[in-house]
């Protein structure tokens, strides 16, 4: 039995007056990859937001391998080992893709020898990065560009990998790679939390989802259960109801 | 190759200075001094307004203060402690306002620090006893060195303090702060993200960016040898580096070194031959200049690169036409 790794619970968020989360609760086994799915606007960015501790929640606990994360600044929680892939990318244009992925290991100074490993991970996992090493990130395709913002969070060294959509932008061929290599890196011991609103896509590449509407976890299950759940097969498959 | 064309262009460019002062007048060092002044305002404005990408107007405040902080304490010491005074109180004042409003971004930012000077200008004008108020203050002379020999003494040690703040950034650029600055510059959220302290970061910067604005300040003041509150916190003194960083070229080594060389020059220049109108002149000059180059004259060099490029396609292109007929 997997033991768990982070554990969310009763969480709330908000910015200003306007609450976003109400009374959130998440669980990621080690080694699985979690899907949280949702609409526009439902607090999945803030969500991860709120486990990097770049925004802080106005309740709740969130605890990673035993330890609580309230109150910590994101470096700290970088430290313990998440790592946050942004929403967009975030690149640094006018910096080669080694050095934005160098920026990945910013807090392990010293380990060079454990940095030079990972980045050899990086790029057997992307070859195409390893093509394009000392090009200009903002030069990269969007495909690439992902690439780079993956193996910039797995520089890191994380135990879990949080991801803000994946598929964002892409082309569905390229999103099959991607999710490809993800499976791969899970494979080698990586836990991952997948935001995402291609919803297909999530339940295909994860082993439990989530599915938050309005602040509100509404659903709960192992994605194979959820593909079958008519609720998400209406809502977010785009299936009608063919009894309703 | 192109590193021998850099290092001979330098060793001329230091002959250049080492002899400039034995060669001409009095009024060729006294512009060149002023131009190394400008050289170490707009190369330490460039950490904080070009490396990090905030836009700060700290630069009077900075300078005020050196000059303020080295005139007291020259009243009781020798030179060289009094320029590390000035450099330290700016560095310090840095150090304490640099937490409040380095949290705000962009415009937010730009505004907070417009208003340094301006408090500070009143504040020592209040401060009557300590500076001497709207009286300002005179600072003891040597009467030990000549006229001629103090002016090149001014020039020397104006010319150090520009080597050395060029080489600190350098340093910085080079250093993990320099990539933290960098990465703020680029995307601050994402920097946050990957582990950066960046409010540490954009202090350490704000400070950095200080510490050799006060040291201008504080051998200003001792050159000069007398400083009231509108003069040493004049807010030109936060535009006029902004300016010559956009000239050369923001975020680079070399673009504020040239850009404050060609700002003096333009404005020494318009003010010689349009005395009525010069602020005008120099206005519609810099306007002209940034709209046209708005990377600075850092940026022909990339053009010229691209233009190559952009020819040598053609000629394959037409290579290319040429073998499928």
């Amino acid at each position: 039995m997997a033991t768990t790794l982070l554990e969310v619970t009763g969480l709330c968020v908000g910015y200003g007056d306007v609450r976003v989360l109400h009374e959130v609760g998440l669980v990621v086994k080690r080694g699985e990859i979690v899907c949280l799915i949702g609409s526009n606007g439902a607090g999945k960015t803030t969500l991860l937001r709120a486990l990097s501790g770049v925004v802080r929640a106005s309740a709740g606990t969130i605890s990673f391998a035993g330890e609580s994360l309230i109150g910590l600044a994101p470096q700290q929680i970088v430290r313990r080992g998440i790592a946050h892939v942004p929403e967009g990318r975030r690149l640094f244009a006018g910096m080669s893709v080694r050095e934005n992925l160098l920026m990945g290991a910013y807090l392990r100074r010293g380990a060079r020898t454990e940095i030079r490993r990972d980045l050899d991970l990086v790029l057997t996992t992307f070859p195409r990065l390893a093509e394009r090493l000392s090009q200009d990130a903002a030069t990269l395709s969007g495909g690439e560009q992902q690439m780079c913002a993956i193996g910039r969070g797995l520089m890191a060294g994380p135990q879990l990998l949080l991801i803000d959509e994946l598929s964002l932008g892409l082309a569905p061929k390229l999103v099959g790679e991607l999710g490809q290599a993800l499976l791969a890196i899970n494979r080698a011991g990586l836990s991952v939390l997948l935001v995402e609103q291609d919803v297909a896509t999530a339940l295909r590449l994860a082993n439990y989802g989530f599915v938050l509407d309005t602040g509100h976890i509404v659903l709960a299950d192992p994605t194979a259960l959820l593909a079958k759940n008519p609720m998400v097969q209406e809502a977010y498959l785009g299936r009608a109801a063919v009894n309703a | 190759m192109r590193r021998a064309l850099l290092l001979g262009g330098l060793a001329v460019l230091a002959l250049a200075l080492a002899a400039l002062p034995f060669m001409s007048g009095n009024y060729l060092v006294r512009l060149a001094t002023i131009a190394f002044m400008y050289v170490v305002l707009a190369s330490s404005w460039n950490i904080i307004g070009g490396l990090a990408g905030y836009p700060s107007f700290a630069s009077a405040a900075f300078f005020g203060l050196g000059a303020y902080g080295s005139a007291i304490v020259r009243a009781h010491a020798a030179l060289p402690l009094a320029w590390c005074a000035g450099a330290l109180t700016a560095s310090l004042f840095a150090l304490l306002i640099g937490p409040a409003i380095l949290r705000l971004r962009g415009h937010y930012f730009a505004v907070a620090s417009l208003v340094l000077a301006p408090v500070l200008r009143e504040l020592v004008n209040g401060a009557t006893d300590l500076t001497g108020g709207g009286m300002g203050l005179t600072l003891p002379g040597s009467t030990a060195l000549s006229v001629d020999a103090t002016a090149r003494l001014y020039y020397a040690v104006m010319l150090a303090a520009a080597v050395g703040t060029v080489l600190f950034t350098i340093l910085i650029l080079s250093s993990r702060l320099g990539w933290a600055l960098r990465c703020i510059e680029q995307n601050e959220d994402a920097s946050t993200v990957l582990g950066v302290n960046t409010l540490t970061a954009k202090v350490a910067a704000f400070v950095a960016s200080a510490a050799p604005a006060g040291l201008a300040g504080a051998i200003y003041a001792t050159w000069i040898g007398y400083i009231d509150p509108t003069d040493v916190f004049d807010d030109l003194l936060s535009v006029k580096p902004i300016v010559m960083a956009f000239l050369g070229g923001v975020g680079t080594i070399a673009g504020p070194v040239f850009g404050a060389a060609i700002f003096v020059a333009l404005e020494e220049l318009v003010w010689r031959n349009v005395l009525n109108f010069h602020a005008g002149i120099l206005g519609i000059i810099i306007v002209c200049l940034l709209v046209f180059i708005p990377g600075g004259l850092g940026s022909f060099r990339h053009a010229a690169a691209r233009v190559r490029a952009l020819a040598s396609k053609q000629t394959n292109g037409t290579a290319r036409v040429r073998s499928a007929a």
